[in-house]
């Protein structure tokens, strides 16, 4: 059987064989409901290369107030870790695409690093992003992740050394996750040129790089494209799912932003370096 | 034994290190080695010390609370009048400690998080002497009852930002305030008002409250000619008890730590982490959180703002884990008992913070003999909590 990790390795080996950018789409469970996710992340996986399942956290530092207030709405109407390893099975049985989660590090603590990375992987899921966890804490968790073929995706920023960058691609198993800006997710803060934060990362990895943090549509999507892997869309695709249109409209509309943005990264972004 | 704590990774012991996005990995290894080589510099502490003296009025008075002993029939009742600083409680020691780094560091701006208010005033007033711009962080539900807090901040030039996420009290206000440094960490310094935080937060602080411990162990000696028996603080983030703590962990003094029970351990509505939390990873260190069966951080309830939190610095885990220090608990109820004996029998409104340590010592101070010594860290002035305990008596000022 494929593992997780071989998962995410081979879809980016099929983009680049195919000339093409990667979108990976975020959403949070349970927000405004599972039945939301569940149908949302259907609708996502046609036009994405990966999805990214947020767990819902108290305390969500990394993150700005459009996926704050869906994790404090998805926890204020109950949703619990177990409900969220079966959403991610059932997203499993409709796709073969990758399955991420991307969770903050005290709900896996708490589960058990071992109960959660084993609950991942039965569910489907091949990775795991936990932005709180730097690479000088993530010995734990990166060891069991490797024991059941997950993946273990680390961030840098561009506050990051290049001796740090170095650190972490060290670690790293499939890809690593480049923060736009130095902020949280959604924040609006302008993303600027990205191009040397990318060719300092390059210079110290060979692994394939996703950009995220900030990334509203087809306009910054195709900008950025030439210098990374991939773009991760999270926010823009939440704050349409908090509009408080019925599901068939939120569903139409996700899919048509995914899909704009994907069809930039798969034509638009020949001309880059 | 703790001298040598943290180690190198900023562990005491299973607790501590560093959970931060990696944005700010880079600035806590900045803030360290600045740390590190500025506190060994002659010339700093030297100004540390002069501002300590001249500015906040240190040494604060250690003061036998002799109506209080006699009340209480037991051991003699030292109080630590850290409630005499300038400012009004122990914030202000660490925050013209981190100013004064922060200014060596070059940083213009400083950020803050505050429950109570005590820690913003003590920033605002920093920050003020140093000339820096100050914005403090605070929930919305803290505002409500600490307006007088929140008008000295502004009278102080700092902004005061309204956090109106989660809870609305101290954690939103530390989860906002790590957003803010997150995204301008550059410039900014995060003074942070807790033995809490990531690695090199809760040395750092500690090394800046220890100062009352240090001129607790002088002072009782020349008034008693030996050591106390016991020393008793309150712990929210525990930045007052680790500083009266710290320099005793070596004798043999028994410590302990009070922690709110709010309306009692077994109603859950309590902030009482040591005694009924559970190990995990709050604001950057992993340490004791209040937290349910899916790691989601649980709300904390206290009378006091200030201890109104539900996480712990990390050094405390540890002492509680080794057994150096006893933890208890005392409800809101005892300590609004404690607030009122001691302004009747001593002249003295304690902070709500303080009375629960004062509520802890009474009991403990009760079981001894009138041959031992108890010293209560009096962590700050109850002015601000004036309004608290009128609209507890019932009473619209």
């Amino acid at each position: 059987m494929i593992t997780g990790k071989e998962r995410i390795a081979n879809s980016f080996k099929a983009l680049s064989e195919k000339g093409e950018k990667g979108l990976i789409t975020y959403l949070t469970a349970g927000f405004p409901s599972p039945d939301h996710t569940l149908e949302v992340a259907r609708e996502l996986a046609l036009h994405s290369d990966m999805i990214e399942i947020g767990i819902p956290f108290s305390d969500p530092v990394a993150d700005g107030p459009v996926i704050q207030n869906s994790s404090y709405h998805a926890l204020e109407r109950g949703i619990r870790l177990s409900n969220i390893f079966n959403l991610a099975g059932k997203i499993r049985e409709g796709t073969d695409i990758p399955l991420i989660f991307m969770t903050y590090y005290n709900p896996v603590m708490r589960y058990g690093i071992e109960n959660f990375v084993k609950s991942s992987h039965e569910s489907g899921v091949d990775g795991l992003i936990v932005p709180d966890l730097p690479v000088e804490e993530d010995h734990p968790l990166r060891e069991c992740a490797q024991k059941y073929g997950l993946s273990l995706i680390p961030l840098v920023a561009p506050t990051s050394t290049d001796e740090r960058i170095s650190k972490i691609s060290g670690r790293t198993d499939s890809f690593i996750y480049c923060v736009s800006v130095t902020g949280v997710t959604g924040a609006g803060k302008e993303i600027g040129d990205l191009k040397t934060f990318s060719c300092r990362v390059r210079k110290n990895t060979s692994h394939p790089l996703a950009v995220g943090f900030g990334i509203t549509g087809p306009g910054v999507a195709r900008r950025l494209a030439p210098y990374f892997d991939a773009v991760v869309v999270g926010s823009a695709i939440v704050k349409e799912m908090d509009s408080g249109e019925g599901l068939p409209v939120i569903v139409d509309r996700v899919g048509r932003l995914a899909g704009e943005i994907k069809a930039t990264l798969r034509n638009g972004c020949d001309t880059g370096e | 034994m703790s001298n040598i704590l943290p180690d190198s990774r900023g562990y005491f012991g299973n607790y501590g290190g560093r959970f931060v996005p990696e944005t700010l990995m880079p600035a806590l290894e900045e803030l360290e080695e600045s740390y590190k080589t500025t506190v060994k510099d002659p010339s700093f502490i030297r100004e540390y010390q002069l501002l300590l003296s001249k500015y906040v009025g240190r040494p604060s008075v250690l003061y036998f609370a002799e109506r209080l002993t006699r009340h209480c029939g037991g051991a003699r009742i030292y109080l630590k009048r850290e409630d005499l600083n300038h400012t009004g409680a122990h914030k202000i020691n660490n925050t013209i400690g981190q100013i004064l780094l922060a200014s060596k560091m070059n940083k213009k701006r400083v950020i803050a998080e505050t429950g109570a208010g005590q820690h913003g005033v003590a920033t605002a007033t920093a920050a003020a002497l140093f000339n820096m711009e100050c914005d403090v962080y605070m929930g919305e539900e803290d505002i409500a009852r600490q307006s007088l807090n929140v008008f000295r901040m502004k009278i102080l030039g700092a902004r005061v930002i309204p956090v109106s996420s989660g809870s609305k009290t101290l954690k939103d206000a530390m989860n906002e305030a790590m957003r803010d440094w997150v995204a301008n960490v550059e410039h900014t310094y995060y003074l942070i008002g807790s033995v809490a935080g990531p690695h090199p937060y809760p040395a750092m602080v500690r090394d800046f409250q220890r100062v009352i411990g240090d001129e607790t162990k002088k002072q009782i000696i020349e008034l008693e000619g030996r050591l106390p028996d016991c020393i008793v603080a309150c712990v929210g983030g525990g930045s007052n008890s680790m500083g009266i703590f710290y320099p005793f962990t070596e004798d043999s003094v028994r410590l302990v730590g009070v922690e709110a029970a709010g309306h009692g351990i077994n109603t859950g509505k309590h902030a009482a982490t040591l005694t009924a939390g559970l190990p995990g990873v709050l604001h950057g260190s992993l340490s004791y959180v209040l937290q349910d069966e899916d790691g989601q951080i649980q709300l904390a309830h206290s009378i006091s703002a200030g201890l109104d939190y539900p996480g712990v610095g990390p050094e405390h885990s540890y002492l509680k884990d080794s057994g150096r220090v006893h933890y208890t608990s005392v409800t809101d109820t005892e300590a609004l008992e404690a607030f009122n004996l001691l302004c009747r029998t001593e002249g003295i409104i304690p902070a709500l913070e303080s009375s629960h340590a004062l509520a802890g010592a009474v009991r403990i101070a009760g079981e001894m003999s009138s041959s031992q010594i108890v010293v209560v860290n009096l962590s700050g002035r109850g002015d601000k909590d004036v309004e608290t305990v009128a609209g507890v008596q019932g009473v619209k000022l």
